[in-house]
């Protein structure tokens, strides 16, 4: 049934578009900036003195240091992707309707559901594109300023692009039938709750509270952002800060910078059946919406 | 089971020459009734004006035959094939009333495109683009972006993309509306040059002169349904004659406009429809013998407009 040709036509088209509006290029603009300013700041972590003047930092203290002040800048560049994501797939689709420009398309040999998992797929490629460019010059830039890698970098980089990936097709999702403005706070919205409910979820399993246990669950469940940024935050903390973490015991777990496992199995697999269900729901509703 | 492979086979049938046969098509939007049930046929090679008021769903007519929306009720085949099939419109071209097209993409660009998605042979997108551009008069601008277009020349655009790949079937939704009189002047030439390679055109409009000046044939629709329709002549049934008369009392200008069939009376203006020329002395002797005084006398044919208008009265 599904046609491959013109999907790969609105692939195209979308990413030509981001292309030709320049949104392309204020990004990569934006983020090396951005990466210049944390090679300056890794930079100056090698050469910080200890307390009081004191001598320089130890080759352990230094990847100790660079690898928490890693997590926050990834964090920093998790937001700006998850902004980047919503801010383009919200009027992806609610634009082109409302504009009319669908018209001419869809009465084309084609399906509507190929226009969505066109679109999606263009989307999908610029946020892969991005977190992957960013993520490698960035861990590049680091690996340069203070030797440290850290455990997982392709690790690293898949969880903050599927990040990415969950809030465009959420984002997409309700630009089949919201206005780009309606279907970009939501999705922005649930990515700070579900960030605030991992929190709330990881204090409750340390203080055995099993109505906080639940909302974190909830909020993991409905929008996986929380769950995959602790696997990029595992990704990136070398084993010794594990070790410290899971000595720390329970107490460490309401920290949204740390993690003392990997992302379970389920969780995963709960995401991509997250990914099925709300691109099917997608098409669904595409396919009833009147234009 | 005998009984669905008759009405298919029949359906088949029925549906195996005209560009367009629909009977009893409606589409509610929640308790709106956009189309109340629309039956028609269009033949090929025809160029076919389908008019009304506005908010009398020919739009949606449109989009109901070109698979855009689907239809609340009733049937329909474009080009021998069911409503909403997905391959017959790669035979189908449409300008939509409400166009627009890529402001980031240049002309060519946006051509382009759409041979990829009709899937035209990559071999022919340069000349077949070439070709609708020189049509359309924007071969000269083609490499600009599409903001930097007038409406006008946007509109042109779109008849443009309608023609790509030389299709059996036009829509064309209100395909002036932004063009001057130099445009719509080379509108009409597009509407028969594609006659003369045998497309057939769905042109719809509320613009009659126009409509008059390009159709083979026409149909009127109201309020979701066809009022009228024929070839033009059949439509216009021959000459009328306007004559300006004073001096009549009520019950004498009944008996006039009795007398002569179809007439209206319009203060000091008598309207004889259908009225043959050699009876019009008739009309001015039979004025002169009730007393009356005749002013002007004026022979015209009937236009399509004041055709309409009748119409839509005699519907309301």
């Amino acid at each position: 049934m599904l046609d491959f040709a013109p999907v790969l036509t609105f692939a195209k088209l979308t990413i030509w578009e981001a292309a030709r509006r320049k949104l392309l290029i204020a990004v990569v603009i934006l983020t090396l900036v951005v990466i210049g300013a944390t090679a300056w700041v890794f930079h100056e972590l090698r050469y910080a003195s200890g307390p009081g003047g004191g001598p320089e930092l130890s080759e352990v203290e230094l990847l100790l240091l660079a690898s928490q002040v890693l997590i926050f800048v990834v964090f920093l560049f998790a937001a700006v992707l998850a902004l980047m994501s919503v801010l383009v797939s919200a009027p992806s689709i609610s634009g082109d309707v409302e504009s009319h420009l669908v018209l001419a398309m869809l009465a084309r040999p084609v399906r509507r559901s190929e226009l969505v998992l066109g679109k999606w797929l263009g989307l999908a490629a610029l946020v892969v594109l991005y977190a992957a460019g960013a993520g490698i010059l960035e861990l590049l830039v680091v690996n340069l300023t203070t030797g440290y890698t850290p455990p997982s970098p392709a690790g690293l980089i898949a969880y903050v692009a599927a990040m990415g990936l969950v809030l465009l097709t959420f984002a997409l999702l309700l630009s089949t039938r919201l206005a780009g403005m309606t279907a970009a706070i939501i999705p922005l919205i649930g990515y700070f709750i579900a960030w605030v409910g991992g929190i709330m979820g990881g204090i409750g399993a340390a203080f055995d509270n099993q109505g906080l246990i639940v909302t974190g669950l909830v909020s993991k469940l409905l929008l996986p952002t929380d769950g995959l940024w602790r696997g990029a935050v595992y990704a990136m903390e070398p084993a010794t800060v594990v070790a410290t973490l899971r000595a720390a015991g329970r107490l460490s777990g309401g920290n949204p910078f740390a993690a003392t496992d990997p992302p379970a199995p389920a969780f995963l697999a709960w995401t991509v059946i997250w990914f099925v269900l709300m691109i099917g729901l997608t098409l669904w509703s595409f396919q009833r919406r009147e234009i | 089971m005998v009984d669905l492979q008759e009405r298919q086979a029949a359906a088949a049938t029925a549906a195996a020459s005209p560009a367009i046969h629909c009977v009893e098509l409606s589409k509610h939007f929640g308790r709106t009734v956009a189309l109340a049930g629309l039956t028609m046929t269009v033949p090929r090679g025809e160029v076919f004006g389908f008019l009304g008021p506005n908010g009398a769903g020919k739009t949606t007519a449109v989009k109901l035959l070109l698979g855009l929306l689907e239809p609340t009720g009733g049937e329909g085949w474009v080009l021998g094939r069911p409503l909403g099939e997905v391959a017959v419109r790669r035979r189908v071209g449409y300008l939509p009333e409400l166009f627009r097209y890529q402001p980031w993409l240049n002309g060519g660009e946006v051509l382009r495109v759409h041979c990829e998605l009709a899937r035209l042979p990559r071999a022919a997108w340069k000349a077949e683009t070439g070709r609708v551009l020189e049509l359309v008069g924007l071969a000269d601008r083609a490499g600009d972006r599409v903001r930097t277009y007038s409406k006008g020349m946007q509109q042109r655009l779109g008849l443009a993309v309608a023609l790509l790949g030389t299709p059996e079937l036009v829509f064309l939704d209100e395909p002036t509306s932004a063009l001057d009189p130099v445009g719509r002047y080379d509108v009409r030439k597009v509407i028969h040059h594609l006659r003369d390679q045998g497309t057939a055109v769905f042109l719809n409009s509320h613009l009659l002169t126009e409509v008059e000046m390009v159709c083979d044939r026409v149909a009127m629709v109201d309020r979701g349904r066809v009022i009228a329709t024929g070839t033009l002549d059949e439509l216009l049934g021959g000459r009328s004659c306007r004559v300006r008369v004073t001096g009549l009392d009520v019950g004498q200008r009944r008996v006039l406009t009795q007398q002569f069939g179809r007439a209206d009376d319009d203060g000091e203006w008598i309207v004889f429809r259908g009225l043959e020329a050699e009876r019009v002395p008739d009309v001015v002797a039979e004025v002169v013998r009730l007393g009356g005084r005749v002013y002007a006398v004026e022979p015209r044919h009937e236009t399509l407009e004041d055709r309409f208008l009748q119409l839509l009265g005699e519907g309301r």
